[in-house]
C-alpha cells in the first residue's frame, strides 16, 4: 500500500524508495534508470536529480532547497517539479510517503 | 551493420526440472536433462558478462528454480554485479528457511505463478496434489517478508471465468502487481491448443474484468494483461524486436532471443561454453538473422508497423506457416492468417484431455 493518497504530498513529506524499486546508473548507457518489479525506466536527467536526494529521511521541502541552491534556479519552480514528480512515482509505487 | 543496443535484461533458465506439469509450459519439448546443465561458476560468469554487457534486470526461471541449490549463491553474485534480480517460481518449494536465504542474498522481486483461483481446478492444470496450497503458503511467507510480489495467472478456456476471483486473490494475499497472461501457442501451448483456446467471448470477459479492476485498484495493484494474439488482426512485437532487449539463456548454456527459439531449424545454436555473451548478442547468426528489418518478405517490407511489430514473432511463423521468416500468420495481411482463423474455427466444444509438461512427454 502506499499510505496517503498523492494529493497529499506537501513539503514536509519524507519520501522513500519501495523495497524492490531503486535508483540505478547504467555505465554502459551513460544514463539513470529506475530499477523496478519486472521493468527498468529510463529517469530523465531532472527526475534522477531528484531522486539522488530521496534517502528516507530528508523532507522534500529539503530536496527542494538543495536542488534551488545547486542549480541556481527560482525555488517555485523547482517544488512545482519535484512535487508533480514524486506524485507520479508515488502513483506508479516506486516511492512510498508515509 | 551497426552494433546492436545492448540487452536490457536476461532469463536464466537454470533448470528445466520442475514439480509442476502445466500443460501450456514455455519450455521447449524436448527438454535439456540435469547432467547436462550448467554449473554454479558458469552462470557466475554469465551473470558477470551479461551486467558488463548492459543487461540490468536478471529473471531467475525454469522450470522451477528453486529446484537448484545454489539459487541463493547466484542471486548474491547477480546482487554483486549489479543487476535487479527477479525470480520467477511456482512457489511450491518455498520453505521460511529457504525464502530467508534467498532475501539475504538481495533478491529484489518474487514473481509466483498460480494455475487458478480455486485448488481443485489449479491442481489438475498443475497436475500436482496440494500445490494451490502450497502457493497460498508461500504468497503469506513472500509478503511477510516484505518482498515485492507479482502473481501470474496463465489464462485458457478452463480457467478464463475466474479471472475476477484470479484478481480479488492477488488483492488478498497483497500483491503489487499480477499478470492476467493469456496462454502463448507455442511448444507445450501449442501441443494442447485445443485444449487451452478461448473463445471470443471468453476473451471479451477477461478484457471486462481486467479493466474494471485497473479502475478498481488504480495506485494500490498494477495489472498487466497479455491478450492471446489469435485473436488480434495484428502481431505483437514479440520480444521487443528479435535481439533488441532481451536474451535467453538455457539450462544447457544455450544463448537464444527468445525462450522459444529452438525450434528455429537448420541453425547452430550458440553457447556459453564456447563463446562469451557478448559476442554471441552481436554476431551469431541466430540473434543476427531476424534483427532489424532487412530480412523481411513482404507484406512486412513495405508494411507502415514495420518498426512496430518488427514482423510479429518468429516462432509462431515457423509454427504455423512452416516458415520463420514469413510474417506472422496473426497478421490479417498474413497470406497465412487462414491458418489461425482455421484453429478457432476447429475448437472442440469439448476440451480433449492435456498432455501434461514432463520429460518424454512431447
Amino acid at each position: 500500500m502506499t499510505g496517503a493518497p498523492a494529493h497529499s504530498i506537501t513539503e514536509t513529506t519524507v519520501p522513500r524508495f519501495a523495497r524492490g524499486t531503486r535508483l540505478q546508473y547504467d555505465r554502459v548507457r551513460e544514463m539513470w534508470f529506475i530499477q523496478a518489479p519486472e521493468r527498468a525506466f529510463h529517469a530523465d536527467p531532472v527526475a534522477a536529480e531528484i531522486l539522488q536526494l530521496v534517502d528516507g529521511t530528508r523532507t522534500l521541502g529539503a530536496v527542494i532547497d538543495l536542488l534551488a541552491q545547486k542549480f541556481d534556479a527560482p525555488r517555485p519552480v523547482i517544488a512545482q517539479d519535484v512535487l508533480a514528480m514524486v506524485a507520479e512515482l508515488a502513483e506508479k509505487q516506486v516511492l512510498l510517503h508515509a | 551493420m551497426t552494433a546492436p543496443p545492448p540487452p536490457m535484461s536476461l532469463l536464466a533458465e537454470l533448470t528445466h526440472r520442475c514439480p509442476l506439469q502445466c500443460p501450456y509450459c514455455s519450455n521447449p519439448l524436448m527438454l535439456d536433462p540435469r547432467t547436462q546443465e550448467l554449473g554454479t561458476a558458469e552462470w557466475q560468469r554469465v551473470l558477470d558478462e551479461a551486467a558488463q554487457m548492459g543487461v540490468l534486470q536478471v529473471h531467475f526461471s525454469g522450470g522451477e528454480p528453486m529446484a537448484r541449490p545454489d539459487l541463493p549463491e547466484l542471486v548474491r553474485h547477480a546482487a554483486k554485479a549489479g543487476l535487479y534480480s527477479n525470480l520467477i517460481t511456482s512457489g511450491v518449494l518455498i520453505r521460511p528457511d529457504s525464502l530467508r536465504a534467498l532475501a539475504d542474498a538481495g533478491l529484489d522481486h518474487i514473481q509466483l505463478s498460480f494455475q487458478d483461483a480455486q485448488a481443485t481446478t489449479a491442481d489438475r492444470i498443475a497436475n500436482m496434489a496440494g500445490a494451490h496450497a502450497k502457493k497460498l503458503e508461500a504468497a503469506r511467507l513472500i509478503t511477510d517478508e516484505g518482498l515485492p510480489l507479482t502473481l501470474n495467472f496463465v489464462i485458457h478456456r478452463q480457467n478464463a471465468e475466474r479471472v475476477p476471483a484470479m484478481l480479488e486473490l492477488a488483492e488478498q494475499l497483497g500483491a503489487r502487481r499480477v499478470e492476467i497472461a493469456h496462454t502463448q501457442y507455442y511448444g507445450w501451448g501449442l501441443l494442447n491448443r485445443d485444449a487451452l483456446l478461448p473463445d471470443r467471448a471468453q476473451i471479451d470477459a477477461t478484457t471486462e474484468a481486467v479493466n474494471a479492476a485497473r479502475t478498481r485498484l488504480a495506485g494500490r495493484m498494477s495489472i498487466d494483461f497479455v491478450t492471446p494474439d489469435y485473436y488480434e488482426d495484428r502481431p505483437k512485437p514479440c520480444m521487443g524486436g528479435w535481439g533488441q532487449r532481451f536474451l535467453n539463456v538455457t539450462p544447457t548454456g544455450k544463448v537464444l532471443p527468445c525462450h522459444a527459439a529452438e525450434t528455429i531449424p537448420n541453425i547452430t545454436f550458440p553457447n556459453v561454453r564456447d563463446a562469451g555473451l557478448a559476442a554471441i548478442w552481436e554476431e551469431a547468426p541466430i540473434f543476427t538473422l531476424f534483427r532489424g528489418t532487412q530480412w523481411m518478405p513482404e507484406p512486412c517490407q513495405s508494411c507502415a508497423f514495420k518498426e512496430e511489430d518488427w514482423g510479429g514473432c518468429r516462432c509462431q511463423a515457423l509454427a504455423l506457416a512452416g516458415n520463420a521468416s514469413a510474417a506472422d500468420p496473426v497478421c490479417h495481411k498474413s497470406p497465412d492468417h487462414q491458418q489461425v482463423t482455421q484453429a478457432i474455427a476447429s475448437r472442440p466444444q469439448t476440451p480433449p484431455p492435456f498432455r501434461y509438461r514432463r520429460f518424454g512427454n512431447a
